[in-house]
């Protein structure tokens, strides 16, 4: 199984919730942006946005407080993974991510948190400006890289 | 339920009596919600044609049953109540994201009625419902009163509010939500200002159920194929925002210039979307569940240095080639001291430029405007009558009530371009037929977002219709003006309609709502809606009469020049045929068969 790692791109961000809606639709069954495992968070200043959710840490600090084995690293699926039944619902995980990447829901009364889809993830999915990104860990930086390298290569057609 | 909440709030602002009732099922299947199910709210419920601003009034918040669901640009809600500008229904849609909030708190509709004694806000935090002390933020500007008010609930309340103007029951004065979207024609701000009502304020954390979850996931994916495929809605909108008409319209020989004496402004391409795009522009910006994102996060700078959003299209040419501007600096800063003071900025430039006409005429001077010399052109005067209106100071107390009562105060309303009092936008209708029938026959008087023929006349969508006929004209408005009635219904954007037609408009609603419609089912329920507010209308007194467009387009003055020169608008001639289109008889009176086939002979009004 190829290893993907969810990027986020908050300057082709728009703030329309796509990713909101989807992932509350998938989980919860219904279009419910309070309960989604990844977040819009608009600013005023310039009019930027950024999608905020797990970051799937190699050494996540939620892991380390959780105390009955319910969050774990799944390096097969290079996430950090979940385990609902055996969530106490002590919210140590929440307190413990410096990101607010976990959160507590009241209904379930259990943590949550991003699961990335089990590797089909909706907010990438229905995303319209491509601001989500769902790509093989061993080049997700190579967009970057190559969009980079297109105005070098610009720049130094200029000069010649 | 699904799609709708199946809850309505009722607040009366006179006792401070709150209440939650249960929707009423039938209306709600039989006109939608936003726009429809509030205007039958409103009818059914003040039953009487009462002053905008007594306490009989009500003005009602209404989201539709996409609104906050994950529909194609469903992030839609409409503020309904009598318009004081033009005496019509009044009802003004908007998006950003307040509406998806009152849906996620629970509410289909909020209807307001009464009046209080002292400035209060409504907060609605899901079932915790208060009216509450707005007494701070009275006077404030709708920006700075949204962030006081998010810092008195919630970081992440909505807030819908209105600025000065409002407060001031300024005939041109808008509601302003999310600090940049605006339920912006009617004048409804100042129902607002009259009821002493600030601001609504919603936090909701519940959601939006829909019936069947794989076919309305069905439903979208294909609406999203259709609105990539279409150059407007996956091109030009998202680049260039709406102002990407201003060179379309004038290499079409119809950018309404210098209050609509010509319809060519030579220099518009330095207030155009492109110029926008390129110099002032930070990002553009979705509103909620949007795939097009024609918003403009902008700034203006030297003298007229400032942030905001827009202008869009009506905007730009409004404080632009309306005015003979083609500053874009002067015309952004026009745009944000609208949205900042609460106006509608199309009636606000169309004011400025029918007192530059007075001025040009003679009729007003110097002593008249406060010492401005109002002159076609002059960038600094326009910011300043914007300013003066904005504040309701000097000569702009007279400008903030729109160009209708400019004229008559000066005995001139020939200057006013405008149907039924409300100011016509930006496309002449001389140059192109079925706008012009359009704005003439418009429900809440004069505009462009009742039945945009723009689309085939100019645009081509669905097909290209040549602007100047006039004989399958009314037909097309007749279908334009029901498929927007059935859109604006149902919580979600017009501009979706450049790629959708009412089949997958109708497969979005089905889905969500559980009601087996179809496209022919919702186009009726558009026509529905329509022939409702027409009645209501003449039970205020409108009739054939007001269903016209100034003199100066249906033959006073043709098109001086440019690619429509000689042209005039021929509405008089399109009139009977559009009446007879509708059912109507001679009188413009929907006949007793058209409103049986429409469920309207129980008769509401």
């Amino acid at each position: 199984m190829v290893k993907r790692v969810l990027m986020v791109y908050p300057e082709k961000c728009t703030g329309c919730g796509s990713c909101e809606l989807a992932c509350s639709f998938t989980h919860e069954g219904e279009f419910r942006p309070s309960v989604s495992r990844i977040g819009v968070f608009r600013f005023d200043e310039g009019g930027s946005n950024v999608p905020m959710t797990c970051f799937q840490c190699e050494e996540p600090a939620c892991l380390k407080v959780c105390k009955t084995g319910a969050l774990w690293r799944d390096e097969e699926k290079d996430i950090v993974a979940f385990n609902e039944s055996k969530c106490i619902g002590c919210r140590m995980c929440v307190m413990a991510c410096p990101f607010g990447n976990i959160s507590y829901n009241r209904t379930a009364k259990k943590a949550s948190k991003c699961d990335q889809c089990d590797g089909l993830p909706q907010c990438v999915e229905f995303c319209p400006n491509k601001a989500l990104d769902y790509l093989p860990a061993d080049t997700e930086n190579w967009n970057k890289k190559r969009a980079f390298t297109d105005k070098m290569r610009r720049a130094l057609a200029e000069v010649k | 339920m699904n799609g709708w909440t199946g809850t309505v709030l009722r607040v009366n602002l006179s006792d401070g009596g709150i209440k939650r009732e249960p929707l009423d099922t039938v209306a709600a299947r039989d006109y939608l919600g936003c726009r429809g199910l509030g205007t039958y709210y409103y009818i059914k419920e003040v039953r009487e044609i009462v002053d905008p601003f007594s306490e009989a009034n009500k003005i009602i918040f209404a989201t539709g049953p996409l609104t906050g669901a994950m529909g194609t640009s469903t992030g839609r809600f409409q503020v309904v109540t009598r318009s004081p500008l033009t005496g019509t229904i009044g009802a003004a849609n908007s998006g950003g994201y307040f509406g998806p909030e009152l849906k996620y708190a629970g509410y289909d509709l909020i209807i307001l009625e009464g009046k209080s004694k002292k400035p209060v806000y409504l907060y609605i935090n899901n079932g915790d419902v208060e009216l509450r002390d707005a007494s701070a933020v009275w006077g404030l500007d709708t920006h700075s009163a949204t962030d006081a008010l998010t810092a008195e609930t919630d970081p992440d309340a909505k807030v819908t509010c209105i600025g000065p103007a409002g407060e001031r029951l300024a005939l041109l004065a808008n509601l302003i939500n999310d600090k940049h979207r605006a339920p912006g024609r009617g004048g409804l701000g100042a129902v607002m200002g009259s009821k002493k009502l600030k601001a609504v304020v919603a936090r909701g954390t519940r959601g939006v159920k829909v019936a069947d979850k794989d076919a309305f996931l069905k439903a979208v994916k294909e609406s999203r194929e259709l609105l990539s495929a279409n150059g407007v809605t996956s091109g030009g909108l998202p680049a260039y925002g709406t102002n990407v008409l201003v060179n379309i319209l004038n290499q079409t020989g119809a950018l309404p210039t210098r209050n609509f004496h010509e319809g060519y402004f030579p220099t518009a391409d330095k207030v155009g979307g492109e110029t926008l795009a390129a110099e002032r522009m930070f990002r553009n910006k979705g509103c909620a569940s949007c795939v097009i994102n024609c918003g403009r996060v902008s700034w203006s700078q030297g003298k007229y240095a400032a942030t905001g959003e827009g202008p869009e299209y009506e905007s730009a040419w409004a404080f632009g080639p309306d005015c003979c501007v083609d500053d874009l600096d002067a015309v952004n800063k026009a745009n944000f001291i609208c949205n900042e003071y609460g106006l509608d900025t199309i009636g606000m430039g169309s004011t400025i430029a029918a007192a530059m006409d007075l001025y040009e005429m003679g009729v007003i001077d110097k002593e008249t405007t406060g010492g401005a010399e109002l002159r076609f052109g002059d960038a600094d005067v326009m910011v300043s009558m914007v300013e003066a209106a904005a504040k309701g100071t000097g000569f702009g107390e007279i400008l903030q009530h729109g160009s209708y009562r400019l004229g008559e105060k000066f005995g001139h309303t020939e200057v006013s371009m405008t149907s039924k009092k409300q100011e016509m936008p930006a496309y002449d209708p001389r140059g192109i037929q079925g706008i012009g029938l359009n704005y003439a026959t418009s429900n809440r008087g004069a505009c462009h977002v009742r039945g945009y023929t723009i689309s085939p006349e100019v645009l081509g969508l669905p097909e290209k219709l040549d602007p100047e006929s006039t004989a399958e004209k009314p037909a097309w408005v007749k279908a334009f003006q029901d498929l927007t009635a059935a859109v604006d219904s149902a919580g979600m954007c017009l501009f979706t309609t450049f790629a959708l037609g009412a089949v997958p408009i109708a497969a979005q609603l089905a889905a969500a709502t559980g009601v087996p419609y179809t496209g022919d089912e919702i186009v009726k329920i558009g026509e529905r809606v329509w022939n409702m507010e027409r009645l209501y209308n003449i039970k205020a007194g409108f009739s054939k009469k007001d269903d016209a467009l100034p003199e100066r387009m249906t033959g006073g003055e043709p098109v001086p020049g440019g690619p429509m020169q000689g042209r005039i608008s021929h509405v008089p001639q399109m009139l009977d045929v559009y009446y007879e289109a509708r059912g109507w008889d001679a009188d413009g009176v929907p006949s007793q068969a058209k409103l049986k086939e429409l469920g309207l002979e129980e008769k509401l009004i």
